[in-house]
């Protein structure tokens, strides 16, 4: 189940609590001057849980799980794991795993050997008998049993990036951060691996943060997803909440593809009309005069509406067609049923389904 | 007559690795083709040996009627746009962009006009000043895209050229290089491990494996009718139910391990074993229907949601509305719209129907 308030994570400390977090870097970050990677970033994780945290490339992703994992020192706020603050913790000393998107393994040892190194520090006194069967334990969820005594540099990519997983996992961390893990593999492998460490995941019963750039990763794997732009957590909440009600411009824009369409209107009577003058919708009678309103391409509907669009690219998504539109001189993405019968060059009168339209007040 | 021509194209490593098994494709004026498959399907390997980059170890090359297989790269013709480029590091963005019609002695006003209008359709205007090395690595791709763009050869070719952009980007850079591609009409050769790019890019994917082509089609039958268990299972996301099985009573119906009963079928010439395919939007909860599993993910994806039904027959995708929501571990039948039920053999891999 997907329970982000787990009544647990009330009773115990959560997993993961940031409050405040700041870092900055370059010119006069000592001094509190230098660009700020993070900002102010609050974040609480319940034992259990799965975040994703959604971002584009330079918006603090990979900073955000290096102070976690104590190999960067924030400037302003703190972390605290399961409940201790994390300062009094070196990072050999917090229990977390991180994984990368470049898969970090040892070339010429086998596979049984890069999962067994994690265990074999004299500091962890397992004996060889705990440390096989963990490995095996490890190689049979990750489905590399088979090649546990192949070099590591005779793998493909996608079985690099297990054999990687399953060194953070043989460890039985309490936190597992990963960057980007999936990023360099091909995308149906990365399809596939999504449901698969998403149910990975679930068994092992360790909570997640999990960084990337991938939308389909975000909306299909988080308990909760939590969008990171310029150092900033911009909105926090289950992926059919974010996409659903994005709190903002700026989160509707990070999260779905294609992407919402957002429009500066104004509201005359009950229309919503851009300031060049087109007629987009019907408006509640009681909404603000002046609003951005976001649609989603799967709720703008191909007839009825009060202005021409024209088509001017139709892409093939399988299930779906996606049209790439102008209407007056407006971007419009629609996502449309498979045997919508537009084409390049073809005209309609988009309208949007009222119920859906989100709508954000503008000064 | 085609415009770019593939006849028994072959590429063997010295080491006896036969990277490319002799294939053929006719690629038309202004045809924009996609050559899909999974690392080492030997669709770069292909793409090499149309620009010129490799020697096919049997085959020929044709170029608007003339072999070109021995010809260099210089002497074909091409614009090559590859995933990863060497800008000149000394040179603004600008004269990076510039620098293809430099080389072909293109007037300077005219240069100037056609840098910026790539520029502009990119999204690069800002940074024309810059030097390479003050770019992001997104920034830095585009600009290579650009640089390839600005200038018309006869065909262009492209290396997974949008392999490092985050997906906002990468959905407007396919949406820019489909206009291109409908406005200037250049044949295109496209290489990409994505599927849905794939999709979305290409007036025919070529899906091709261990060397071979599996089939050449519009994006739309690859999809609907994939021409074997590889190419329905590789396109789409997820890519296509199958279910081992046999077909029985004639044909009329369909059987698989742990079934209570048989699932009826449209009637079907022949019996015997079979694998089944279907597409997730053609599957759907049905309480009565015999062929039963339990819910193993339930995952969202936006304007829908794919619930994950694993049973005795393997796992099964059925895409639904998004606030269907699926409880994890609930034991629901699933049945087939008969219109989107595909059949394969499962001893060649191939359609039965």
């Amino acid at each position: 189940m997907s329970a982000p308030e787990n009544r647990e994570a009330f009773v115990r400390p959560p997993a993961l609590e940031l409050r405040g977090v700041t870092k900055r870097f370059g010119a006069g970050a000592s001094a509190g001057r230098g660009a700020r990677a993070l900002d102010g970033v609050d974040l609480v994780l319940g034992e259990r849980e799965f975040l994703v945290v959604l971002g584009p490339t330079g918006a603090g992703k990979t900073t955000l799980l290096r102070t976690i994992a104590g190999l960067e020192t924030p400037d302003a706020g703190s972390v605290a794991l399961h409940g201790r603050d994390a300062r009094a913790l070196a990072p050999a000393d917090r229990d977390v795993a991180l994984v990368f998107q470049n898969f970090s393994l040892y070339p010429s040892a086998t596979v049984r050997e890069n999962l067994a190194f994690p265990l074999a520090a004299p500091a962890r006194r397992l004996s060889r008998a705990e440390i096989d069967e963990r490995v095996a334990w490890a190689a049979k969820l990750l489905h590399v049993e088979r090649l546990l005594d192949r070099p590591a540099k005779k793998l493909s990519g996608g079985e690099m990036q297990r054999v990687a997983i399953g060194r953070a996992i043989v460890r039985r961390p309490k936190l597992f951060l990963m960057d980007e893990p999936l990023t360099n593999l091909d995308a149906k492998l990365r399809e596939e691996l999504r449901v698969e460490l998403r149910e990975l995941a679930r068994e092992l019963e360790t909570p997640v943060v999990w960084v990337t750039h991938d939308q389909a990763e975000a909306l299909t794997m988080a308990d909760r997803v939590a969008l990171l732009v310029d150092g900033r957590i911009v909105q926090t909440g289950t992926p059919e909440d974010v996409y659903a009600r994005p709190n903002s411009p700026l989160a509707a824009r990070e999260l779905g593809t294609p992407p919402m369409n957002l429009f500066d209107v104004e509201r005359k009577d009950e229309r919503w009309i851009t300031a060049d003058g087109v007629e987009l919708a019907r408006a509640d009678a009681g909404a603000p005069e002046r609003a951005t309103i976001g649609v989603r391409p799967e709720h703008v509907l191909l007839d009825g509406g009060p202005s021409d669009a024209v088509v001017h690219v139709v892409e093939d998504w399988g299930p779906s067609r996606v049209l790439f539109a102008h209407v007056g001189a407006h971007a419009l993405h629609v996502l449309a049923p498979r045997d919508c019968a537009l084409r390049a060059g073809d005209r309609f009168r988009p309208t949007f389904d009222v119920r859906r339209v989100v709508v954000w007040p503008r000064a | 007559m085609s415009f770019l021509v593939l006849e028994r194209l072959e590429k063997t490593w010295p080491d006896g690795t036969r990277a490319v098994k002799a294939i053929d494709l006719a690629i038309e004026p202004g045809e924009f083709v996609v050559l899909l498959g999974p690392s080492g399907c030997g669709k770069t390997t292909t793409l090499r040996m149309i620009a010129g980059l490799e020697t096919p170890t049997a085959g020929r090359v044709l170029l608007a009627g003339d072999d070109v297989t021995r010809r260099t790269p210089a002497e074909r013709d091409i614009g090559f746009v590859f995933q990863f480029y060497a800008l000149y590091p000394h040179l603004s963005v600008a004269e990076n962009v510039a620098f293809p019609l430099a080389c072909a002695k293109v007037a300077r006003a005219e240069r100037d006009a056609a840098v910026a209008r790539v520029a502009e359709r990119i999204g690069i205007t800002a940074l024309l000043a810059k030097k390479p090395r003050q770019l992001s690595g997104g920034d830095q791709q585009k600009v290579g895209l650009a640089r390839a763009l600005v200038r018309k050869p006869a065909v262009w070719l492209m290396d997974e050229p949008l392999g490092t952009l985050d997906s906002s980007e990468r959905l407007a850079m396919c949406e820019f290089l489909r206009e291109q591609q409908l406005e200037q009409r250049v044949p295109t050769v496209y290489v990409t491990h994505d599927q849905e790019e794939a999709m979305r890019l290409a007036d025919r994917v070529v899906v091709m494996a261990e060397g071979s082509v599996l089939q050449a089609a519009p994006p739309a039958v690859v999809y609907s009718d994939p021409a074997t268990l590889f190419v329905a299972r590789f396109v789409g996301s997820p890519g296509m139910n199958l279910v081992e099985g046999e077909l029985v009573d004639g044909g009329g119906a369909f059987r698989t391990a742990g079934m209570a009963r048989p699932l009826p079928l449209a009637a079907r010439a022949r019996s015997g074993p079979v694998v089944l395919g279907a597409r997730p939007e053609f599957v759907r909860f049905d309480a009565s229907s015999p062929l039963r599993g339990r819910v193993a993910v339930d995952a969202f994806h936006g304007p829908c949601r794919y619930a994950h039904v694993e049973g005795v027959f393997g796992r099964v995708a059925a895409r639904r509305g998004a606030e269907e929501r699926a409880s994890l571990g609930d034991e629901v039948g699933l049945a087939f719209d008969p219109a989107g039920v595909r059949l394969f053999d499962p001893a060649t891999g191939g359609r039965l129907a």
